[in-house]
């Protein structure tokens, strides 16, 4: 079977060298036609501009390639009359190929616009068909399926002509029936609407819609009814596809955004839920977490700018660390003194909020920081034609989920999970049983402020760095811990994920204002219902 | 003219070479004048405001140096309201009343303008707005030297309109919630039904201040696009850009597809950005970094320059943008109306603006209406390079006057454009 694998893909290979002999053989190599690089580089209108790159691509002259690439990287310069690829300090002539060291002062860009960039993308894309390697002719043949374009269909039928997988020939089809859509004889053009059903890309949608569409006067703007018929059919395929792509973006979003809130309150779960102190400053400790991964990111640009990629690797126990004797040194300083008095907590917690961002402006300043994403975490998967899940908010929702795995697993496992329970429970008996209490109290507050330095972590990924990086999650926190009932770790994960969910949903409808008032509004109705739920002295603090 | 600066820089020389022989006696005869600077250091606005306090600074020190506004020093009086709409107000009542600014230079968002416009109309102050805006105001107090929106909206449009742009057939307006996005928008929207296009091809959305989560609205722009050639108008302001930019590229969204052209986002917003996913955005303004004529070159070096000398968080990367340009444009306005008034009077100085000209890094010498109170401006539509710096794709032969009451909104048919003083009502 390896073996037969093998035997094919090297006759592929061969099949296509010959190909590509054949068509060397017919079209010799000549020197790029100076007028038409001229033409490129220097007409005035985009018209001239676009008639030189299709000249460029029919010509299927070898040279043309690299000359469009570097146009569309932005390296192409003129300097005189010559036109120049310039690679670093150096500079090829793009019509007679000799070198040219150093680069000319007097050289400036070729500027491109937005409707030039998009005719050189699919000319790219359009020359790549004819590439060995079939991850290469895929993707070219996706780039041409997003943008198709007249000019491209000569190549397009000759790659077609040639082409034997089966699914770079199904996107080859799907760009030579946008193309043939509007024009062409009737069988084509239907042949064309049919092929066109079978696409999940939401440009579909938009090359179909003509199709159908009434013009002002009330008539239709396609007479033949036959094809309105058809592309009727096609059009509700094409959108039964984009409608399962749209809901499960949707579904992804709120997951998304669940995480975010999950991962910010859980800290909270803890220090509010289960010891019952109210901490004003947790949002606080998210943006200490923020910061400490801002430091380490610099120390990684400064030392090991190698290793840049790998900085949240140091960055995610450094903020755990930052926060969580944060934490402690707040416990043993302030909140200790004021168990049982929730009032005085909050007073002083949130003093204690105001000098933390005080502090970080004064060492920061007051401007946001730059966090940068790892190469590895920008961009997204394609995981449907018209859904792209960003790695971010990938990474970021595994990062909650194994989060809400550990501090599972810490409170039910070791003797420190078994403490703080005790303790909640029944301070007393735990006492007496020789716990020491004050040392639990300090670890478990130092646990959950670590937690939220996790979160500072993973949000400085998505969002802003600044000193009020705190103050936009500490109410939602609050309302997550609120809703999925105080004492409770499973809760705080389910309200999490919940209200991301009903956020988005309610955003996806009527816009991202609303959204947030009217989850506020569920927020007010749930605790009119439930008025334990907020404050409610609960645990340690009934005891004392 | 070469051997005129070098006699000025020798008068210069010999001056600052006396003055430090005998400094005690002159400091203490210096005169001086006071002067506010209002933007917010701090909160969701300060990525875009604080640069425009230092470009202030900067031009208060290159005045001083060349002998100040009519041989006053410029002491400059900064405040930070913290991106808080009502501490604009009060900071600004504190200029006025307790250290008696001669003039303000100031605000960012139309919110805080608009919040400090009646302490200005009732103290009968005198504040330069750099920024570009709504239009819809024309106060006695206040001189605009940011674009209306003939100056910046509707030639965007238009270009996105054209072929060259991308021929938009559908519209996506996207805002931050408040005055500024919503006019903007309204204008846009009666502009856009003069242009055939229908409300069903329009659709505007407003998120608040400080969003940072784009999913939900990105999944949205796309499936708009499906009905159509789409381009999106952002009006987002603040710190939101960097989510939004974000999120348009790890979606994937290119220029070519959906280009997004947008009113404030400028060299310093994208500073915190990737910003090879967005080459072809597209952003109009007045001024670009990327011009190329000798006074911005110039301006350029001098920023660049004092960033160093004052160690300057940006020092490594200076950049210079439109807001920018325009702060440095209105306090020169300022102290030629001064020297011309003879006075620091605020009324005097008024009547003396109107008509100045200068010389601006937009490489135009540019000129105050003689009555409207806004500046004639150049308008470029620059596309993001690779780097963050903007190509400029499309521009005006000139600079243009400004119609700060839109011509497309039916309720201004028939305002005069003319600022007229408000008289106290006792």
């Amino acid at each position: 079977m390896a073996k037969l694998h093998i035997f094919a893909s090297v006759m592929r290979v061969v099949l296509a060298l010959l190909a590509l002999a054949a068509l060397g053989l017919a079209r010799p190599a000549l020197a790029l036609d100076t007028a038409v690089v001229h033409k490129l580089a220097f007409a005035e209108t985009s018209e001239d501009k676009i008639a030189a790159i299709n000249a460029l691509v029919e010509s299927g002259d070898e040279q043309a390639e690299p000359l469009l690439k570097a146009l569309l990287a932005g390296s192409v310069q003129t300097s005189g009359d010559r036109v120049l690829i310039i690679n670093g300090s150096t500079a090829i002539d793009a019509v007679t190929g000799e070198k040219i060291s150093p680069v000319p002062a007097d050289a400036s860009d070729v500027v491109l616009n937005n409707r030039i960039r998009g005719v050189l993308d699919s000319a790219v894309s359009a020359l790549r068909l004819v590439s060995h390697d079939r991850a290469t002719r895929l993707k070219a043949a996706r780039e041409l399926a997003d943008d198709p374009r007249a000019a491209a269909l000569p190549v397009v039928d000759r790659a077609l002509a040639r082409e034997t997988d089966p699914e770079i020939k199904g996107l080859l089809r799907i760009v030579a029936a946008s193309v043939h859509l509007h024009a062409g004889s009737k069988i084509e053009r239907l042949a064309a609407i049919r092929t066109l059903a079978s696409s999940g890309n939401s440009k579909t949608e938009t090359l179909l819609l003509p199709l159908v569409a009434k013009k002002p006067d009330g008539s239709w703007a396609e007479p033949d009814a036959e094809i309105r018929v058809a592309a009727q059919t096609s059009l509700a395929d094409v959108r039964g596809r984009l409608a399962w792509g749209e809901r499960i973006g949707l579904l992804f979003a709120g997951l998304s955004l669940g995480s975010i809130l999950m991962i910010a309150a859980l800290g909270l779960a803890i220090t509010y839920g289960l010891m019952g102190v109210i901490n004003m400053a947790h949002g606080e400790l998210i943006m200490l977490g923020a910061y400490a991964t801002y430091v380490v990111q610099n120390l990684f640009h400064a030392y090991a700018p190698g290793a840049f990629d790998w900085y949240l690797v140091a960055a995610v126990p450094t903020a755990f660390a930052v926060s969580g004797i944060a934490g402690m040194i707040l416990e043993r300083t302030v909140i200790r003194w004021l168990y049982g008095r929730p009032l005085e907590t909050l007073l002083a917690t949130w003093g204690i909020s105001l000098m933390l961002i005080q502090a970080v402006r004064s060492v920061f300043g007051a401007q946001n920081v730059q966090v940068d994403n790892p190469s590895w975490m920008s961009g997204g998967v394609q995981a449907l034609p018209n859904l792209v899940l960003p790695y971010s908010r990938i990474v970021i929702i595994l990062f909650a989920a194994a989060v809400v795995a550990g501090i599972w697993l810490l409170l039910t496992r070791p003797r420190l999970g078994l403490y703080v329970r005790g303790v909640t429970q029944n301070r007393a008996m735990a006492s007496c049983l020789g716990v020491p209490t004050a040392r639990v109290d300090t670890l478990a507050f130092g646990l959950g402020c670590a937690i939220a330095g996790l979160a500072g972590c993973a949000l400085s990924q998505i969002g802003n760095v600044g000193p009020a990086l705190g103050k936009g999650y500490i109410v939602d926190s609050f309302m997550v811990v609120v809703l999925g009932g105080v004492g409770q770790l499973a809760g705080t994960v389910y309200a999490g994920i919940g209200l991301g969910l009903v956020n988005k949903l309610i955003e996806s409808w009527s816009g991202a204002v609303i959204a947030k008032i009217a989850v506020l509004v569920f927020i007010i109705i749930f605790i009119q219902k439930r008025p334990q739920g907020l404050f409610a002295l609960k645990g340690r603090a009934v005891e004392a | 003219m070469k051997r005129r600066a070098f006699v000025k820089g020798l008068a210069l020389g010999a001056a600052t070479a006396a003055s430090g022989l005998i400094a005690p006696r002159i400091l203490a005869a210096e005169k001086t004048v006071k002067v506010g600077v209002l933007h917010s250091l701090s909160g969701t606005m300060a990525i875009s405001e604080t640069v425009l306090k230092d470009i202030d600074l900067m031009t208060f020190e290159e005045i001083n140096r060349k002998g100040g506004v009519m041989g006053h020093r410029i002491v400059p009086v900064v405040v930070d309201p913290a991106s808080n709409w009502p501490l604009f107000a009060e900071k600004a009542r504190q200029l006025l009343t307790v250290d008696k600014v001669a003039a303000v230079f100031g605000c960012w968002t139309s919110v805080s303008r608009k919040s400090v416009l009646p302490v200005f109309e009732e103290l009968n102050g005198l504040l330069f707005y750099p920024v570009q805006y709504e239009g819809e105001e024309l106060s006695y107090n206040v001189f605009y030297t940011g674009a209306a929106p003939n100056q910046q909206a509707i030639p965007a449009v238009e270009y996105l309109m054209s072929e060259d742009g991308g021929g938009a057939k559908r519209f996506f307006l996207l805002g931050t919630d408040y005055v500024y996005p919503r006019t903007t928008n309204k204008i846009l929207r009666y502009f856009l039904h003069s242009k055939g296009i229908t409300d069903a091809d329009i659709e505007e959305v407003y998120t608040p201040f400080g969003h940072s989560d784009y999913q939900t609205i990105v999944a949205n722009i796309k499936k708009f696009a499906g009905g159509g050639k789409t381009a999106v108008v952002s009006t987002i302001n603040g710190d939101s850009n960097v989510p939004f930019y974000k999120e348009l590229g790890n979606q994937g969204l290119k220029a070519t597809d959906i280009p997004v052209v947008a009113f404030s986002v400028g060299e310093e917003e994208l500073r915190g950005v990737d910003t090879k996913p967005l080459v072809g955005q597209l952003a109009a303004w007045n001024y670009f970094m990327s011009l190329k004529n000798p006074v911005n070159t110039a301006w350029k070096a001098e920023w660049a320059a004092y960033t160093k000398r004052k160690k300057l968080p940006y020092a490594d990367r200076p950049l210079t943008n439109d807001p920018m340009e325009a702060s440095y444009v209105g306090i020169h306005m300022w102290k030629q109306a001064v020297e011309k008034a003879g006075s620091f009077d605020v009324d005097k100085v008024i009547a003396a603006v109107g008509g100045q000209k200068f010389s601006a890094p937009d490489g135009f010498t540019i000129e105050m209406d003689p009555h409207n109170h806004h500046l004639h401006k150049p308008v470029f539509i620059g596309q993001v390079r690779a780097d963050g710096q903007f190509d400029v794709v499309w521009k005006t032969k000139g600079p243009i006057k400004a119609q700060p009451w839109s011509p497309y909104l039916p309720e201004d048919k028939g305002k005069k454009e003319i600022a007229v003083k408000m008289t106290k009502k006792t």
